[in-house]
C-alpha cells in the first residue's frame, strides 16, 4: 500500500484498514533514522486501526540499539492499545540485542522527579539557611585560625617556614610587577586628572599632596588588597579545595596534622608579611606616576615635587596604611583558605569556592576599610 | 563481510610511543578482531594506558600506524578523527562522569552533540541505555549520589550512547569490590554478545581476565613491547616465560 524510501531503511505496509496490517522493514535501522522510523511506526495503528500487526524485519541488515528501541516501543504501543503484535524474522544477532533492552524499564518512571521545583518561600528559606550555615562555618574557621596562629606564635618552630617563604614569593615577589604597573598608572591618572582642575587656580604644586594622601590613606592598601585577593586568595582556595577533593586533607588529619595549622597558617603568615610590603611599593609607584606628570606636564622640578610629597605625608598615615594592609592580608588569605576547606564535590565545587573566595575577600576588604575610615577619623582628632 | 571474530578492525603497526626522550613502547604490532573481547595486560608502568591513548587518538605516536576500521588515525585530519571518535566509546578509569550533570544529562550529552533528535526521543534513548546497564530509574540522580559500581555502569551507558563500534575500557575494575566486579563482568559479556561491539580492555585484574578475555597481549617494561599473546588460559598453562607465568599465577618476581 505504501512504500517509503529513506536514507537508511525501507518500509512497506500492506493490509486493509480494520484488518491485519503487515509491515516490512529492511535496510539499516539505526540512530540516524530513529526519528522518521518511530514517527512512521507510530502512525500505523492510528491510521489503519488494525486488529493485528505483524512486523517483519527479515530484510534488516543492521540494527543498533536505537533501532531496537523503536521496535520495542512499537510493541509497547500496540500492547497499550490492545492490538496483538508479532515480530517476525529476527536474526540471531538482533535477537540478542532485543533481549538486552529491558521493556519494563521503558515504562518505569524515574526514581526521582526531574527537578525538585520549589516555591519562592522554600527557596528563600533554603538560601537563608545556607547563608546562616556559611556564617557559622566562617566563625568556627576564624576561631580555629586564631587558635592556630596563637599556637604558632607560642611555638615558632612548629611553623613551616619553608612554606611561608614559598608563599611569600608567590603572593609577594611574583605579584610585584602587576601591583607596580597598576599603581604607576593610577598615580599618572590621578595626577593628570587633578592637574586639569588645579591648573586653573595655579595650584599645580598640590597635585603632589593629592596623589600622596589619596594613595597612602586609601587607595594604596585597597588596590593592593584587591590585586592580592584576585591573584593569591583565589589560588589559596583552589589549592586547598583540590586537596579536599583528592582526600589529601583527610590524609593530613589521619597522619595527625591539624589541616588549618599545616595548610592555612603558612599562607596567612606569608600574606601578612608581603601585603604591607606590596602596599609600600604601590604607594611609591603611584608617587612616581604623579612625579612623571608633575615634571612633564606641570613645569615642576623633581626636587620640588618630592619636597611637597614629603611635607604632605604624616607618619601616622603611613603607619595606619600598613596596619590596614596587615588586616586586609588576614582577611584575604583567611577567607581564601576557608573557602578552600569548604569545597564539596568535584571540579565544579573548586570553581565555585574560588569565585566565592575572591568575591568575599573584596567584600570584606571594603567593609574593613569603612570601619577603618570611621575609626581613624576619631583617632586623628 | 567476514564472519565475526576473524576480520581485523583495529590494526596497530610498528607503534613507537615516546614522552619527550623517554621511549615507552617500541615497535608494537597487533590486531583486534571484530566483536571480540581483547585485553592489553601488563604490570604497572609497562605502557598499557599509553597504548590505549594512542589507540583512541588522544596521543599521536612517534612512529607507526593505528588503523581503525580502515582509517589511519595517526595521519587523519581533525575532521576524520572526529568522525572516527564518534564510533568509539571510552570508559575511563575514574568514570569521568560530569559531576555537575545528572546521569540522564551525562548520557544525553553525546546524543545531543552528534544527532539532531528531539529531546523526547533523546530521553527515551537515555532511559533505554540506563536500562542496559541496570540503572533504570536513576535518570535524575547526580553521580556523587551513586556507589562506585553504579558510577562505572553509568560511565558505560554514556560510552555506549551512540552505539559505538568499539568500546575501550581503562581499568574498569579498579576500586570495585569482588561482587561488583563480577557483576560488571556479566554485564560486559552480555553487552558484548548482544550488541556485537568490539571491546578493548586495559587491565591487570586476573579474575576478569580469565572470565572475559578471548585474546590478550601482554606488555613488559623491559622490552617496551609485547612479550606474550594468545588466550589467557593457554598462557597460564603453557607459557615458559617466567614474567608471563608470574603474572598469571600472581607470584612475586
Amino acid at each position: 500500500m505504501a512504500a517509503m524510501n529513506h536514507s537508511g531503511y525501507r518500509m512497506t505496509v500492506e493490509g486493509t484498514a480494520g484488518e491485519e496490517a503487515s509491515i516490512r522493514l529492511a535496510g539499516r535501522l539505526a540512530l540516524e533514522d530513529l526519528r522518521p522510523l518511530m514517527a512512521e511506526l507510530r502512525a500505523i495503528p492510528e491510521r489503519m486501526k488494525p486488529r493485528r500487526i505483524a512486523l517483519d524485519v527479515s530484510g534488516v541488515e543492521y540494527l543498533d540499539s536505537a533501532g531496537a528501541l523503536a521496535l520495542i516501543k512499537m510493541e509497547i504501543l500496540c500492547g497499550s492499545l490492545g492490538i496483538p503484535f508479532e515480530l517476525l524474522g529476527v536474526s540471531e544477532k538482533d535477537h540478542g540485542l532485543l533481549r538486552l533492552i529491558d521493556r519494563e524499564a521503558q515504562l518505569r518512571p524515574p526514581l526521582r522527579p526531574e527537578s525538585e521545583r520549589s516555591d519562592i518561600v522554600a527557596k528563600l528559606g533554603d538560601r537563608a539557611r545556607r547563608q546562616y550555615r556559611d556564617v557559622l562555618e566562617i566563625m568556627s574557621f576564624v576561631g580555629e585560625l586564631v587558635a592556630a596562629l596563637a599556637f604558632c606564635l607560642a611555638h615558632p618552630r612548629t611553623v613551616r617556614w619553608e612554606e611561608v617563604k614559598f608563599y611569600m614569593k608567590r603572593a609577594g615577589a611574583d605579584g610585584l610587577p602587576i601591583v607596580a604597573l597598576i599603581s604607576l598608572l593610577l598615580g599618572l591618572i590621578m595626577a593628570f586628572m587633578s592637574s586639569l582642575q588645579l591648573k586653573q587656580f595655579g595650584a599645580n604644586l598640590y597635585v603632589a599632596n593629592l596623589v600622596t594622601i589619596a594613595m597612602v590613606r586609601e587607595l594604596g592598601p585597597i588596590m593592593t588588597a584587591i590585586l592580592v585577593a584576585g591573584r593569591s586568595g583565589s589560588a589559596f582556595a583552589a589549592e586547598i579545595g583540590t586537596m579536599v577533593v583528592n582526600d589529601e586533607v583527610n590524609a593530613l588529619v589521619t597522619m595527625g596534622f591539624d589541616p588549618v595549622r599545616f595548610l592555612a597558617v603558612p599562607k596567612v603568615l606569608a600574606a601578612m608579611i608581603v601585603v604591607p610590603i606590596l602596599t609600600v611599593y604601590a604607594d611609591v609607584f603611584a608617587m612616581l606616576g604623579g612625579l612623571i606628570v608633575g615634571v612633564t606636564g606641570l613645569d615642576l622640578t623633581a626636587f620640588t615635587y618630592i619636597q611637597q610629597t614629603k611635607a604632605s605625608i604624616r607618619v601616622f598615615d603611613f603607619a595606619t596604611s600598613l596596619a590596614k594592609a596587615v588586616v586586609f592580608a588576614m582577611l584575604i588569605s583567611g577567607i581564601g583558605c576557608q573557602r578552600g576547606f569548604q569545597v564539596r564535590g568535584g571540579a565544579e565545587g573548586v570553581g565555585t569556592s574560588t569565585t566565592s573566595a575572591v568575591v568575599s575577600a573584596i567584600f570584606l576588604i571594603i567593609v574593613a576599610d569603612s570601619a577603618f575610615a570611621i575609626m581613624l577619623h576619631y583617632v586623628r582628632q | 563481510m567476514a564472519p565475526p571474530g576473524t576480520e581485523p578492525v583495529i590494526i596497530v603497526e610498528g607503534l613507537t610511543a615516546r614522552y619527550g626522550e623517554v621511549t615507552i613502547l617500541q615497535d608494537v604490532s597487533f590486531e583486534v578482531r571484530r566483536g571480540e573481547r581483547f585485553m592489553i595486560l601488563g604490570g604497572s608502568g609497562c605502557g598499557k594506558s599509553t597504548l590505549l591513548k594512542h589507540m583512541i587518538g588522544l596521543l599521536r605516536p612517534h612512529a607507526g600506524r593505528v588503523i581503525i576500521n580502515g582509517i589511519d588515525i595517526t595521519r587523519a585530519d581533525e575532521g576524520t578523527l572526529h568522525r572516527v571518535r564518534s564510533r568509539l566509546g571510552v570508559l575511563f578509569q575514574a568514570d569521568a562522569l560530569f559531576g555537575s550533570m545528572s546521569l540522564a544529562e551525562n548520557v544525553a550529552l553525546p546524543l545531543a552533540e552528534y544527532t539532531d533528535l528531539p529531546p523526547e526521543l533523546i530521553r527515551e534513548i537515555v532511559r533505554m541505555k540506563l536500562g542496559l546497564v541496570n540503572l533504570a530509574g536513576y535518570e535524575n540522580h547526580m553521580p556523587s549520589e551513586l556507589s562506585g559500581g553504579m558510577r562505572k555502569r553509568a560511565g558505560l551507558a554514556r560510552a555506549m550512547a551512540l552505539d559505538p563500534m568499539f568500546l575501550f575500557f581503562d581499568e574498569p575494575w579498579a576500586g570495585l569490590d569482588p561482587v561488583t566486579a563480577a557483576e560488571l563482568d556479566i554485564l560486559i559479556r552480555s553487552l558484548n554478545e548482544g550488541t556485537g561491539t568490539t571491546m578493548v580492555f586495559v587491565t591487570q585484574e586476573l579474575a576478569s581476565i580469565f572470565s572475559l578475555a578471548q585474546r590478550v597481549i601482554m606488555l613488559h617494561r623491559d622490552v617496551k613491547g609485547i612479550i606474550a599473546r594468545g588466550a589467557p588460559q593457554e598462557l597460564r598453562a603453557s607459557s615458559t616465560d617466567p614474567r608471563v607465568n608470574h603474572f598469571f599465577n600472581r607470584r612475586a618476581d
